[in-house]
This record gives structure tokens, sequence and C-alpha cells, in this order.
């Protein structure tokens, strides 16, 4: 009952958001022909902007923009004349996902047992040198792992190619890149929780009935200490799988966050309003995973 | 023993737990290899550019665009991958009337779409039509303004196709009548603009007829596929008209948008071109200018400065004059620009053809402050604070625009004593406060459609969209008029220079810094058929990859 009401709460919280976006980009100056080259002619111009109605009143092409939108149709991109937005998401979501999943599988694949073993061995050399590795990994942006990256693996040592997206050797490096940020904050989030599951009572009762160390750890503290982990990746995971926009640039990969960043700076409205509700569709879907994951995580969770 | 089977039991659960994601990347990845399509490999892998806007003839402006489509559709002419000239395409032949004004093209024969149905002089009007007709929204259908009544049916006032300048005579046959003699009509046939399109492919599909399977194309390259931001592959089609000419079978596009790592896949042999001059890393230029794969040479365009001569103090030409003769135009190309541009004193680029610029004006700054002294600001002193307004460079693009607004500002501080603002806006607000003339001083470039000192000439009549300066000179509009309807080209080009002297020695609305040099990257010892031009076009059927034992 609880979750059939939080998505029926999503409903009109995605009009706001698409009518924001839709505001916003209105807002901005400059259209999506302003170009360095005025068309020959002012009947050019009307000719361009009657056919994709931007002579209209904002609301009424957001009524347009609803009404197509209802059909499924997200529009046609007013920069890619050709695409539909349809094409785009079509083309781009899936790459998008794929890269996102692989980073997201990097990210928990380090960052968890990092966390584990720092917070098991905490005080001693491996948790100093795990939470260094952590907050480096985490204070590290992007745009400069990425080119370390292809610099020593691919044209030093010629071990994996240096861009574009064809073979599964092409994909290992961006996910590396993109998922480093993300393994390091779980792994300190990580550390964090089972330090304090650690000090828990019920921990404590547990260590004093006999169990052993490892077992504690993995069985009980586990549970609780994950939860952190569990909220961060609901926007982790909407983030990774919407694309990174440094990522498919530096390494050429045709996936959406690319026109994420590029349809704003390309007055490209379409675009620009359908990723936002994509974004924020995927953001909310997510969360409400993650509040799902909390039930059956923790059994003091429980939603009415 | 129970100590180590416990471990064991404790090792395996943590191994589990925390290998888990691991596993599952490792997974994923290998699933993926066999889901993954394989293609056979391109004969040729060209980096492009930026992601097409669009491979519709009729709606193309861009360089990456254009290089694209000249591949796929043909006009009545083409280009020379020699030199850009434009050379016999659909069109065999064609004769000019005397007077200059109607031209007869005659098809060749047997001219067939990729998918066999026969070309014929009824889809060249077609496709010229459609380019013209308002429904369309071509941005460059103003190239085709020559033909008769051509600008009257683009703004609708005139409905009926029949008396726009464009008809067929018979199958083979297309009569074009112009309103003036236009001496380059030729080169304005090869512009894609011009480009024969399928008729019933494009009636039956609307705006997405370029997703047609098959779709039916009038050049040597069909389209496999075009992927966003991934690549456009295109194969030799074998009913083009010189198809036993076309030299590579499979030819991948790639937009590639930063330089660096356009850069990476050429180094590591992962693409055979690279041919945009914004894909060579500006901090690593020093360096790869000198080598022997870099060819670096001079390109039909121009980076000039705008004055808004509306605005004071820039509606006096004496101050105006005073800003361009205290450039060090030398200084910029040598520190800035660095690809071994010419500077330049006036707007048509060096090379143009049937063209020689008169001389503009060089780097004076005795005179510069003579004439800001005379204008009532000796040593700068009463100048008012102005803004020089430059765009924001691409992402991963270079800080081009900026380090020459500075080098600006420290210029004109120097010599004449004053003070300029700099601001940068982001792209579409640069062309909007250009457009609007919210601007002081603007940076400002231009590139030629076509070979022909017009395509920079028109740009400042008082008209012209592209104008974007307020000025307005009526012996300027006159000089290009006559030019433009004059047949001789010796008489047009004294008409020209005139002109242009009016524009870079007397007047100067704008200030010409230097003309752009094309770079291309490719290693001569393994592709042949391309070849420096001043268009920087180079036709795909040309190009090739040497093989080995060749």
């Amino acid at each position: 009952m609880y979750f059939l009401r939080r998505i029926l709460f999503a409903v009109p919280l995605l009009l706001v958001i698409s009518a924001l976006a839709f505001a916003l980009v209105h807002l901005a100056p400059g259209g999506p022909f302003d170009r360095e080259r005025a068309p020959a002619s002012p009947e050019i111009e009307r000719a361009l902007k009657a056919k994709y109605h931007l002579g209209e009143p904002v609301w009424k092409q957001y009524c347009r923009y609803l009404g197509d939108l209802a059909h499924g149709d997200f529009g046609v991109s007013l920069k890619y004349r050709n695409h539909t937005v349809n094409d785009i998401i079509a083309q781009g979501l899936p790459v998008s996902m794929l890269l996102g999943a692989l980073a997201f599988g990097f990210a928990m694949g380090v960052g968890l047992p990092v966390g584990f073993f720092t917070a098991a061995r905490r005080g001693r050399w491996p948790d100093y040198a795990g939470s260094f590795l952590a907050t480096l990994a985490v204070c590290v942006p992007g745009f400069v792992v990425a080119p370390l990256l292809i610099l020593f693996f691919s044209i030093k040592w010629k071990l994996l190619p240096v861009g574009l997206w064809e073979t599964p050797w092409h994909m290992i490096l961006p996910p590396v890149a993109l998922g480093l940020f993300f393994a390091g904050k779980v792994a300190r989030l990580f550390r964090e929780g089972m330090l304090s599951a650690m000090q828990s009572e019920f921990v404590t009762a547990a260590r004093a009935k006999g169990l052993g160390e490892n077992r504690l750890l993995l069985r009980h503290a586990f549970r609780i200490a994950v939860l952190p982990v569990v909220s961060y990746s609901g926007p982790m995971l909407a983030d990774l799988l919407t694309g990174s926009f440094v990522i498919e640039n530096i390494f050429q990969i045709p996936g959406i966050g690319v026109f994420l960043v590029n349809s704003s700076l390309n007055r490209d409205y379409t675009v620009v309003v359908s990723l936002s509700l994509l974004y924020a569709m995927l953001l909310i879907g997510m969360n409400l995973v993650v509040d799902f994951a909390y039930t059956r995580l923790d059994p003091r969770v429980k939603y009415e | 023993m129970a100590i180590f089977q416990r471990a064991r039991r404790i090792f395996s659960r943590a191994r589990f737990c925390f290998g888990t994601a691991g596993v599952f990347f490792l997974c994923g990845v290998i699933l993926l290899s066999g889901c993954l399509r394989r293609e056979a490999p391109a004969d040729l892998t060209i980096i492009n550019g930026g992601e097409p806007e669009s491979l519709d003839p009729a709606i193309v402006t861009g360089q990456v665009e254009i290089r694209a489509v000249r591949g796929l559709f043909e006009g009545l002419t083409r280009l020379d991958p020699k030199n850009a000239r434009s050379i016999p395409g659909l069109a065999e032949s064609w004769e000019i009337s005397p007077d200059g004004r109607v031209y007869t093209f005659h098809l060749r024969p047997n001219l067939t779409w990729s998918t066999g149905e026969p070309i014929t002089a009824g889809d060249v009007v077609y496709s010229w039509v459609r380019a013209l007709n308002p429904a369309t929204a071509s941005g460059y259908a103003g190239l085709l303004f020559y033909l008769k009544n051509a600008r009257d049916f683009n703004a609708g006032k005139i409905k009926d196709t029949s008396l726009v300048g464009v008809q067929a005579l018979d199958q083979f046959t297309v009569r074009v009548d112009l309103d003036q003699p236009t001496a380059f009509f030729p080169d304005v046939c090869a512009m894609p603009v011009a480009g024969v399109v399928p008729r019933q492919t494009i009636e039956k599909q609307g705006d997405r007829w370029l997703m047609a399977k098959p779709l039916p194309v009038s050049g040597p390259y069909e389209l496999v596929y075009w992927r966003l931001n991934d690549k456009i592959r295109l194969r030799k089609n074998p009913r083009y008209w010189d198809a036993v000419n076309t030299q590579s079978k499979i030819i991948d596009l790639l937009p590639v948008g930063s330089p660096n790592t356009a850069l990476n896949l050429y180094e590591c042999g992962q693409a055979d071109i690279v041919w945009d001059k914004e894909l060579v890393p500006g901090q690593l230029l020093d360096v790869l200018i000198r080598r022997p794969d870099f060819h670096a040479f001079s390109y039909l365009g121009d980076y000039f400065i705008r004055f808004n001569v509306t605005r004071k103090p820039f509606d006096d030409p004496r101050v105006r004059r005073a800003f361009a003769l205290a450039i060090d135009k030398e200084r910029i190309v040598k520190k800035i620009s660095r690809a071994g541009e010419q500077p330049a004193s006036h707007i048509v680029p060096d090379g143009t053809a049937h063209y020689t610029s008169p001389e503009g004006l060089g780097h004076d700054p005795e005179r510069a402050r003579k004439l800001l002294a005379e204008a009532g600001y000796p040593g700068g002193r009463g100048f008012p604070r102005f803004e020089y307004v430059f765009s924001a460079p691409a992402s991963g693009g270079d800080k081009l625009h900026e380090n020459i607004a500075i080098e600006l500002q420290q210029m004109w501080h120097d010599e004449l004593g004053i003070q300029m603002d700099l601001r940068q806006l982001e792209a579409k607000i640069f062309y909007t406060v250009q457009a609007h003339l919210d601007f002081d001083l603007s940076r400002s470039s231009w590139t030629g459609d076509y070979d022909d000192a017009n395509t920079f000439l028109d740009l400042f009549t008082s008209d012209d969209g592209n104008n974007r300066t307020g000025w307005k000179n009526a012996q300027y509009d006159e000089l290009i008029g006559r030019a433009n309807r004059e047949p001789d080209l010796k008489a047009r080009e004294k008409f020209f220079q005139q002109a242009e002297t009016i524009l870079v020695r007397d007047e100067l609305p704008i200030i010409p810094l230097y003309f752009y040099v094309g770079i291309n990257y490719y290693d001569t010892n393994k592709i042949q058929g391309i070849y420096p031009n001043i268009l920087d076009c180079h036709p795909l059927q040309a190009i090739h990859k040497i093989k080995t034992g060749e």
C-alpha cells in the first residue's frame, strides 16, 4: 500500500519537474537556431520556428509536449533534426546503463571489501592504507583518473583500447574510471557503518554469547552496517545509469550522458526536458527500490 | 580441525559476500562479448568532428555535416579532390548563355539511384524546389537565391513552383534561369543544398526519410547505419555512375568532440584520418605541427573582430582605424593561434579564385595614436570603458578566443592607453548578442561556402543578416551589386576590390586578424587520395588506405 502511494505521488512530482525544466530552458537566452551564421533571410528563420512551433507561447508548447508524451512520444530533437528524442534514448540509454551497471559492480566489488577490512583492522596499517586509498579515490575527479588510466593501460602498456565501445576489452577502463569515486565513497560509508554497528548493543550481546569475531561481523554487523551504503546506492545508481558526460566524452562512448549536458548548451528544448524527466524517473524509482531493500535488511524498518 | 572448518566456512562466506559484485562485473563483461554484434572492419576510419546535426542535404550547414553528405548525395557538379573546384557530377556537361543567366545542364545517361530507379531531370528540379520550399526550413536555401524567383518562393510570396528558375526540359536536361550572371554557379551546384535527393522516399517518410531502408542515394556511398555519437557507416554504392573510381568499400565516420580523444584514437591506430582543425589539442600544437603526418594548409576562412558601429565612440571610423593599426597581428598568429596562420589585413583570404584583395591597414601604433587623438581621445584620455565579447570554448576545446581577447586588451592598453573589459558568453547567448547588436566589440569568424570573393564581401552589405555590425554604406552596396551583375571576371574583380578597399582601409566596421589554416592528420605513407585544399573538402570516394605490398 505504502509503495503504491509513493508511485502515485511520483506522477505530479514528474509533472512539476517537466514544467520546471521546460520553463527554465526556455528562459535561457538564445534558441536552438541561433548560430554563427544567420539564415539567408528572415523568412527562413520564421519558417524554421513555425516548423517546430517555437513561435507559440511557452505554455502552449508545453501542452503540446505533454500531449505527445502521453502517446509515448518525446518529440523531435531540435539539434539533430532527423532524430527523435526516442531515438536518442533508445540508442544512448542502453549503453549508458551498461556502463553504469559495470561501474556500480566495480564500486561495490571494491568498496565493500575495502570498507570491511579497514573496519575489521581498525587502527592498524591496513586501515590507514585502505582509508587513504578510499579518500584518494573520492578526491581525484574522473577527468583526471580517466586520462591517467588511458596513459598507462592504453598508451604505455598497450593492454586496453583508448576509447570506443565495441568489445569487452573496451568496457574495462571506462567503468573503472567512472566507478572509482563511488568505490571510495562506498568503502568509507561501509567502514563507518561497520564501526558503529560493532559498538551497538546487539553486537556486544552476540559477542558476550561467545560468537567468533568474523562470524559476528559478517552475520550480524554486516546487515546493519550496509544500510548507509544501500541508501546511498539509490541516487548513485540513478546517477551512474544516466551516463557521465566526462567519461563518455573522454572514452568516446555513445551514451546518453553527453546529450544530457550538450542538449542544454544547444537549447535542444525537447531533449533537455525529456532527459531531465528520464533522470527524475530513475531517481524516484531507485529510491523506491532502496526503501524496499531497507525493509528486507533491517527488521526494525516498516512502512505503513 | 573444527577451527579450520569454521575458518574455511567463514572465508568462503566472506568471499561470497564481497566477491559477488566483482563476479557480476566479470560475468556481465563476458556475457556481453557474446551478445555484441561482430561487424566487418571498415576499410577506412575517419574522425569527422562533432556529431552531424543532419544528413539531409537541404538542411546541413556545417563542415562536419557537409563532408559526410557529399558522400551520399551528389549534385549536378561535384568537387575535384585536388583543388576543390567544381567538375561535372551528375551533369556531364552544360552550356551557358552569352549573358551568363541561363545554364542548360545535360545529365549523364543511365544515372540511377542506389536502389536502381533512374535519376531524371525531374529529380533535380524536385530537389531544388524542396530546398527552397519554406516548409523544408532549409538554413542554406539562400545559396539557391541566385535562381529566378527563388527568394520570393522561399518567402512564400510565390506559390507556383513552375515560376522558380529551374525546369526539366526533358528527362536528361535541366534549364536554370538566374537573376544575375553568377560566375561561380557551378560551385553552388556542388553544394549539398543543391544535391539530388529521392522524391518518393521523402514524400513517404517525411522528416525521417534518412532512416528509410533502403535509402536511395545519388552519391558514391550508401548509408549503412547512422548511430548518434557512435558512428556513421558508409558502403560503396555500386550503382553510382563513377563507381569504378570509388576507392574504399566501407568507410566509418566517427563523431569525436574532444581533441585529446581524437589524438588518442589516431595514435593507437583506431582511426586513419582526423580532419577537423578543432580536433588538434591546443597544448600540443607546437609539437604536433612539426610532425610529417600533420598537414596544415590555407583555408577559406578568417578570424576577425566586429565593431558595433551604432554605439559611440565606434561610430567614428577614425577610432576603428586606430584600433586596427594598434594590433600586432603577427604576434597573435605566432604566439596564440600557432598553426602557421597568416596575419590578415583584408577579409577575402589569399588564394580565392579570380580575385586579389587590396592591402588593408598594417601595424602602425604611431598613426593609431594620431588617429585616436584626432577623434578626440589623445592618449586614450576620456575614452569610455567598453566590452569585448567572445564565445566560450566547446567542452574540451581550446581557450583560443579568450587568449586572443587578453592579447588585444593588452595591446590596446599599451599602445592607445584605453581600458577594455572582457566578457565570455556561452555560445548560444553569444550568437544572440551578436545578432541583436548588443555588444561593443565582438570576436567573429567566417568561412567561405564556395571559392569566390562574394561569399565574404556580400556579408557586409546593409541588409545581410550576417552583417551584425550595424554598418550601412550605400557605395559599398552599390559596388557589390554591380560586381554580382557583371559577367566579365576582370571587371567584376575591380568592383569587388573597390568595395573591399572601403571595408578594410577606410571604414573598418571589422578588423581582420588572420586567415585560418585547415589541419588534417594522416600518414601519407598509409593514406592516399586526400589533398589539402582551400575548402578543406575531401571527397570520400577518392580516399583509400594503401594496401601492404602495393
